[in-house]
C-alpha cells in the first residue's frame, strides 16, 4: 500500500506488469503486483492487461471482480480483517467482529471518515488454535480481546 | 546459551518478536553471549510463544512467555511459572507420532545445514537412485492418501501422471488452506519449508515433470515469505535448478499467491486461478492428472501429502505403512482448535479415538463448560455430538458416521454453541464463496440461507424442505463445496433436532 496515484498512465501499468509477461498465467501476479503499488487496480489498468494478455477487457474485469482481495475502490490507510470462521466463532469471534464494527461505527467493508482504517470479513487466518484472530495489514494478532482490540485502533489511528 | 523462539505466525500472534526483543536486550544487558535461533513451532499453540534454551539434556521450555518473563532464562530456571521442563519429555511431544513434523519446532526453518543435519535431503538422496516407476511404487506401498480432504490415494495419481504422454507436466502444490480449523499446511510451511520442497521435487522425479507451483493463499504472509525464500536459498545451493542436485535432472519451483476465494483450495478451481482465470470449478473428466495446468498432465496433491514424501522415502515405505488403522495408513497431523484448553497441532497414527483427541488430548473446552459438538474436516465437514466421540481417526471410520476426516481440523464447540446459527453460517458461506458454475450450490446456498431462517422464526414445514435441498446440493453439485455443505447442516439438524424445532413451538405458544 504505497503511492496511491489517482489515475496511472499505461506507461506506469505497462512498467510493473512488463517483468511478468513470461510468467505461465500471469494475470494473478501481475494484478497483486498493481494492488501493491496502488492499494486497488486501477480502472486504467484492464485495457492494458487485456492487450498485453490478448484476452478482452470483459475477461480482465471478470477475473478481478472473482477475487475477494482485488479492490477497485480505495481503502483506508490500514486494513483490519476479522476471520468469521467457525473456529474463532467457537470463541466469541462473532462479537468481536461486531465490538470492532460497533466501536468505529462501520459495517463489514467500511471505512472510518478519517480514512484511517477498513474493517473487512476474512474466512480463517490459520489462527484457529488461538482464536479469535484477526490481521492487521499484513501482521496477525491471536486470542484478540477487548484490551488489544483497543490497542489495535489506537495504533492505526482509528 | 543457545535460546529458542518461534518465527510461526501463530506464535508472532501471541507475542513471540517482543519477547524475542526482550531476550536480546536482557542478554546484551548482562554481558551474556546468545544464539538467537527463530524456529518454527513445536505445535503446543497453547504455550506459545514457546521460548526454549539449550540445556546439556535437551532443550528446555518456558511457556507461554511474555517479555516480563525473560528474565527467567538467565536465572534459576525452576523458579518461575512459565518453566516446563524437557520439551522431548512433555505430555503433548512424547505422545505423538511425529513423521512429517519430525523437524518443524526444531530446526531453523530457512537454515539447510539443520534441515541436512535432522535427516533432511536423505529421501531425495534415495530417490535420485531409483527410476520413476520404483518412486511411484514407493508412494503406493506407503499408503499415503490426499491430506487435503478426499483422501485419494496418492501413489494411484502419480502413476496417471507418470503413464500420460505429454511434452511437458506439472506438480502443482494445493497450500490453499481456507478450511476453518486448520493450520498444518501454514505450520509447515513456516516451520519446515524444505521439506515441502524436497516432496515436490521427488514427485517431479516420479511422474517426469520439472515444474512445480505451491499456490499459497494471500491469507497466510509469512508462509508466503517463508517459502519465497526457502525456494531461493534451494535455488542457491543447487538442490532446485537445471539439476537436482547435481545429479538429477531439472526441477525448478514457482511460489504463486492466490487471492481470497476459498474455492480455490478445489484443486480444478486452483488450476484455472493458477493459469490467471476465474476459480470456476472445471467439470471432471478430464482428470487434471490427464489433463491440468495448462491442459497438461499435473500432480495436484495437498501441501502435507508433498511434505510427508521425504519421510516416506528416508525411512521406507514400509516403515510408514505400519501406522495407522485399516485403509488409513501412517499419521496424520491433526488440529485442535476453536474452544479448547489446549489447541495445537497433534501428529499420531490413525485410529485415536476423537473423543480422546477433544478431551484427552486437547483437555476439553477452554471454557471449563461441557463439549456440545466438534466440527471436523473445516466449514464442509459434519458436526460431531459427544455420542460420536468413540470414532477412530480414519477415512472410512468417519465416513461411516456421515462425516469426513477433511484436513484434520477438530472445531470444538461448548454447549453455547448455537447449532442453527451454525448450520445458517455453513449455508452462508457457500453462498458467498460459490463459484456459480452449478446451480445446486449457486442457487441452492442461498436457499438455504433463507430456509434456515424461516424455519427459525417458527415455520416447522420448512424442515422437509431443508433436507430436501441438501440431498440436491449433495447429490447435484459438481464439487465439494455445494456436495460437502449438506454436511455441517444435516449433521446440526439431526443431531440437535430440538435447536431447529424449539423456535416452532414458541413461536406456537
Amino acid at each position: 500500500m504505497s503511492a496511491r496515484q489517482a489515475t496511472p498512465s499505461t506507461d506506469d501499468i505497462t512498467t510493473i506488469i512488463a517483468p511478468l509477461t513470461d510468467l505461465e498465467g500471469p494475470l494473478l501476479p501481475m494484478l497483486h503486483a498493481l494492488q501493491d503499488q496502488y492499494g486497488l487496480i486501477p480502472d486504467t489498468a484492464v485495457p492494458v492487461l487485456a492487450e498485453t494478455l490478448n484476452i478482452g477487457r470483459a475477461e480482465v474485469h471478470g477475473v478481478i471482480s472473482f477475487y475477494h482481495d482485488f479492490r477497485t475502490n480505495p481503502v483506508g490507510r490500514h486494513v483490519i480483517k476479522i476471520c468469521r470462521s467457525e473456529a474463532c466463532q467457537a470463541v466469541d469471534g462473532g462479537a468481536l467482529g461486531k465490538r470492532v464494527l460497533d466501536l468505529l461505527g462501520l459495517d463489514w467493508g467500511g471505512t472510518t471518515a478519517n480514512g484511517a482504517v477498513t474493517v473487512e470479513p476474512v474466512y480463517c487466518l490459520g489462527m484457529c488454535a488461538c482464536a479469535p484472530a484477526l490481521m492487521v495489514d499484513k501482521t496477525v494478532h491471536g486470542r484478540v480481546d477487548e484490551a488489544k482490540i483497543e490497542t489495535i485502533l489506537q495504533e492505526v489511528g482509528a | 546459551m543457545k535460546i529458542y523462539v518461534p518465527c510461526d505466525s501463530a506464535a508472532k500472534a501471541l507475542g513471540a518478536d517482543a519477547v524475542a526483543a526482550e531476550i536480546q536486550a536482557q542478554a546484551a544487558a548482562r554481558g551474556i553471549d546468545i544464539t538467537l535461533v527463530r524456529n518454527g513451532t513445536r505445535g503446543m499453540i497453547w504455550l506459545e510463544p514457546l521460548v526454549e534454551v539449550e540445556g546439556p539434556n535437551g532443550r528446555i521450555a518456558y511457556g507461554p512467555m511474555t517479555p516480563a518473563d525473560v528474565p527467567h532464562l538467565f536465572g534459576d530456571e525452576t523458579e518461575c511459572d512459565t518453566y516446563l521442563g524437557l520439551t522431548d519429555d512433555l505430555d503433548w511431544m512424547r505422545r505423538q507420532t511425529r513423521l512429517t513434523f519430525a523437524r518443524c519446532g526444531a530446526i531453523d526453518p530457512l537454515s539447510m545445514d539443520d534441515y541436512r543435519a535432522h535427516g533432511g535431503f536423505n529421501g531425495l538422496e534415495r530417490a535420485l537412485g531409483m527410476g520413476a516407476e520404483a518412486i511411484v511404487d514407493e508412494v503406493k506401498q506407503s499408503g499415503l492418501r490426499g491430506r487435503g480432504g478426499a483422501g485419494f490415494p496418492t501413489g494411484i495419481k502419480w502413476d496417471t501422471v507418470r503413464l500420460a504422454h505429454a511434452p511437458k507436466k506439472y506438480i502443482v502444490c494445493n497450500a490453499d488452506e481456507g478450511d476453518s480449523g486448520t493450520f498444518a499446511d501454514r505450520m509447515i510451511m513456516e516451520g519446515d519449508p524444505f521439506s515441502l520442497i524436497e516432496g515436490m521435487i521427488i514427485a517431479g522425479l516420479g511422474v517426469g515433470a520439472d515444474k512445480g507451483y505451491v499456490y499459497l493463499r494471500s491469507e497466510y504472509p509469512d508462509a508466503i515469505a517463508t517459502m519465497t525464500r526457502a525456494v531461493e536459498l534451494a535455488r542457491a545451493a543447487g538442490v532446485l535448478g537445471a539439476s537436482v542436485l547435481g545429479q538429477g535432472p531439472a526441477f525448478d519451483i514457482e511460489i504463486r499467491t492466490g487471492a481470497g476465494a476459498y474455492v480455490c483450495g478445489e484443486e480444478t478451481s486452483l488450476l484455472n486461478s493458477l493459469e490467471g482465470r476465474r476459480g470456476i470449478v472445471r467439470a471432471k473428466p478430464p482428470l487434471p492428472a490427464l489433463e491440468g495446468f495448462l491442459g497438461r498432465p499435473t500432480v495436484v496433491n495437498n501441501v502435507i501429502s508433498l511434505a510427508t514424501v521425504p519421510v516416506i522415502f528416508e525411512k521406507g515405505a514400509a516403515h510408514y505403512a505400519d501406522f495407522g488403522l485399516g485403509r488409513s495408513r501412517g499419521t496424520m497431523p491433526i488440529q485442535i482448535a476453536g474452544n479448547v484448553a489446549r489447541g495445537g497441532l497433534f501428529e499420531t497414527a490413525f485410529g485415536m479415538p476423537l473423543g480422546d483427541l477433544v478431551n484427552d488430548i486437547g483437555g476439553g473446552t477452554a471454557s471449563g463448560r461441557p463439549v456440545k459438538a466438534v466440527q471436523v474436516g473445516g466449514p464442509l465437514g459434519a458436526y460431531m455430538a459427544p455420542d460420536k466421540f468413540d470414532t477412530p481417526f480414519g477415512y472410512e471410520e468417519f465416513d461411516a458416521k456421515d462425516a469426513l476426516i477433511g484436513h484434520a481440523g477438530v472445531v470444538v464447540f461448548d454447549e453455547g454453541a448455537d447449532m442453527l446459527g451454525l448450520a445458517r453460517f455453513a449455508m452462508e458461506f457457500c453462498a458467498v464463496e460459490s463459484c456459480g458454475k452449478c446451480t445446486p450450490c449457486r442457487i441452492g446456498a442461498v436457499r438455504g440461507v433463507e430456509t434456515i431462517d424461516r424455519i427459525a422464526a417458527g415455520d416447522a414445514s420448512a424442515v422437509p424442505l431443508l433436507r430436501d435441498l441438501c440431498d440436491t446440493m449433495k447429490d447435484g453439485s459438481l464439487c465439494a463445496l455445494g456436495g460437502f455443505t449438506p454436511f455441517p447442516v444435516m449433521s446440526a439438524l439431526n443431531a440437535f433436532p430440538e435447536e431447529f424445532a424449539a423456535q416452532t413451538q414458541e413461536a406456537a405458544e
